[in-house]
């Protein structure tokens, strides 16, 4: 009987322990002589500057529709003056650096699974591991690195283009000066309010460097498994972004606002 | 008195009682092989036959099930990581499609192992390396170009210079002329046979192309049923008594 379960269970101890082997491998080739400068700035430019478009565009209509949804209710009830600080705040605590790091999911995830993926298809990893070069080193670590380093500064971009777009929703229905909304939006942001989104975006990014690299670079042979990879990364990531902000949230709440 | 001086063969690889099964299918079920330094060994078998999964474990790439694989001097399957890696440095492998890293020129491919590999810093030297290697599979002018806009038998080409620039000491052949026409596949096969007697290196090819079979081989083994079952030059395997041994040179 215990057989048996185990038979049962050994897919998820045997995923479980390639994880851990996976991990380990990174922060050791983290700290290994030989880091990939010249990877890394060019994965950071792949990662983060080509993500800049779509990050600024979404952060831009999270603010505006935010505004236009909520002005109207807090109108009626004449607290129109609060409706820069409730759009600074639910940006930053929340929406922002989830919506920026699920969409990078999206993007930057499942592209690195497939990158990976279809270099492990066409022996190209294999051919890099045979040669005595340290893939990980090359492949990983400077991949998983761009994204923690990225990630987070794209959030930023989102908050900001979101306060940007929340003025602008402000002035179609009604009418704030520019000066007037960014005051009341920036003083009503404390440094509680800023450390631990940003802390919780390095996690974010890390996950979603972590989860692509690891599923394209462990992909099965076959060029199917590079779609597979692709989407598990996404999958994987977005899962496990949003299990983090849960526990996140519980620990601001119990430690910073408490 | 007469003086008899002996040349003594070292060994490269010496395998015994290697097995690799993949599920049930047994791919290796006993594969005992000795290469010699400086020799070409040609693995001759039918596709599926487990010829590439032999050489996959000589680098570490898949680890078998039993048996001792010594290459070297080294013990493959009690190194650790790092060791590993170390003893790569001494193996060169060309793989069947050539395995390119698509995102770079093929200069930069050549430039790859340079860096990383023999620890080499000075950018000048390793463009002439670079420039020199191409120069030896005769693509000098390919260097910026990219793997995707190659030929077939141009990426075997730079495949082999980018296997050979760093020096091994060892090299394995995954099926070197496949997919290439007659033409281009006797070229390859002289170009491996050129730069073997030029670099020194000790090979094993995986084919089952006669005509790369003959232009490089020292040595000769035939692969059946996961086990070798004869071995010799590729006349004396010509005339073998065995009709499907035979059957390989009569095709």
């Amino acid at each position: 009987m215990f057989k048996k379960l185990l038979d049962k269970q050994s897919p998820l101890l045997e995923t479980t322990g390639n994880i851990w082997y996976f991990l380990t491998g990174f922060f050791k080739n983290t700290f290994t002589r030989g880091f990939e400068w010249e990877e890394f700035v060019k994965q950071c430019y792949f990662i983060g500057y080509k993500s800049l478009g779509i990050v600024i565009v979404t952060g831009f209509v999270l603010g505006f529709v935010l505004t236009l949804q909520t002005q109207p209710t807090l109108k009626d009830f004449g607290a129109e003056n609060y409706v820069p600080s409730m759009v600074s705040i639910s940006v930053v605590r929340e929406i922002g650096p989830v919506i920026t790091s699920l969409i990078c999911a999206g993007k930057i995830a499942s592209g690195i699974g497939a990158e990976l993926g279809s270099m492990r298809v066409t022996e190209q990893i294999d051919a890099m591991e045979v040669s005595g070069a340290n893939a990980t080193q090359y492949l990983v670590v400077t991949r998983v690195l761009a994204c923690t380093l990225m990630i987070p500064l794209l959030a930023f971009f989102a908050d900001t283009m979101a306060l940007v777009g929340g003025f602008v929703g402000m002035n179609i229905s009604g009418s704030m000066s520019m000066t007037l909304y960014f005051n009341k939006a920036i003083s009503s942001l404390v440094f509680s309010d800023l450390v631990p989104a940003t802390i919780k975006t390095v996690f974010f990014g890390f996950v979603i460097g972590f989860v692509g690299c690891y599923n394209g670079y462990n992909s099965k042979r076959g060029t199917e498994s590079v779609g597979h990879a692709a989407n598990k990364a996404v999958v994987a990531a977005s899962i496990t972004i949003i299990l983090i902000d849960a526990i996140a949230v519980q620990l601001t709440n119990a430690f910073v606002y408490n | 008195m007469p003086l008899f001086i002996t040349k003594r063969m070292e060994t490269a690889i010496e395998i015994k009682g290697l097995k690799k099964s993949f599920g049930d299918n047994e791919v290796l079920k006993d594969i005992n092989l000795t290469v010699e330094k400086g020799e070409n060994l040609v693995v001759l078998g039918r596709s599926g036959e487990g010829k590439s999964v032999t050489i996959k474990c000589i680098v570490g790439l898949l680890v078998p099930d039993d048996g001792t694989l010594n290459v070297l001097g080294h013990e493959v399957t009690q190194l650790n990581e790092d060791e590993l890696d170390e003893l790569r440095k001494k193996i060169g492998f060309l793989f069947q499609q050539a395995a390119l890293y698509d995102s770079m020129t093929v200069g930069e491919n050549l430039a790859f192992p340079l860096s990383r590999v023999l620890d080499m810093k000075d950018k000048n030297e390793i463009h002439e390396k670079v420039m020199d290697m191409l120069g030896n599979v005769g693509l000098e002018d390919a260097a910026d170009k990219m793997p995707s806009s190659l030929s077939g038998g141009m990426k075997k080409r730079i495949g082999l210079a980018r296997t050979l620039i760093v020096q091994p000491e060892i090299v394995l052949y995954d099926e070197p002329t496949t997919g290439l026409d007659p033409i281009t596949s006797r070229e390859i096969s002289e170009l491996i046979l050129q730069m073997q007697k030029k670099y020194k290196t000790t090979s094993i090819i995986i084919t089952h192309d006669m005509e790369c079979a003959r232009i490089t081989a020292d040595r000769i083994v035939v692969m059946s049923d996961g086990k070798y079952i004869a071995e010799g030059t590729f006349d004396s395997l010509q005339k073998h008594e065995d009709p499907f041994i035979r059957s390989f040179f009569n095709a």
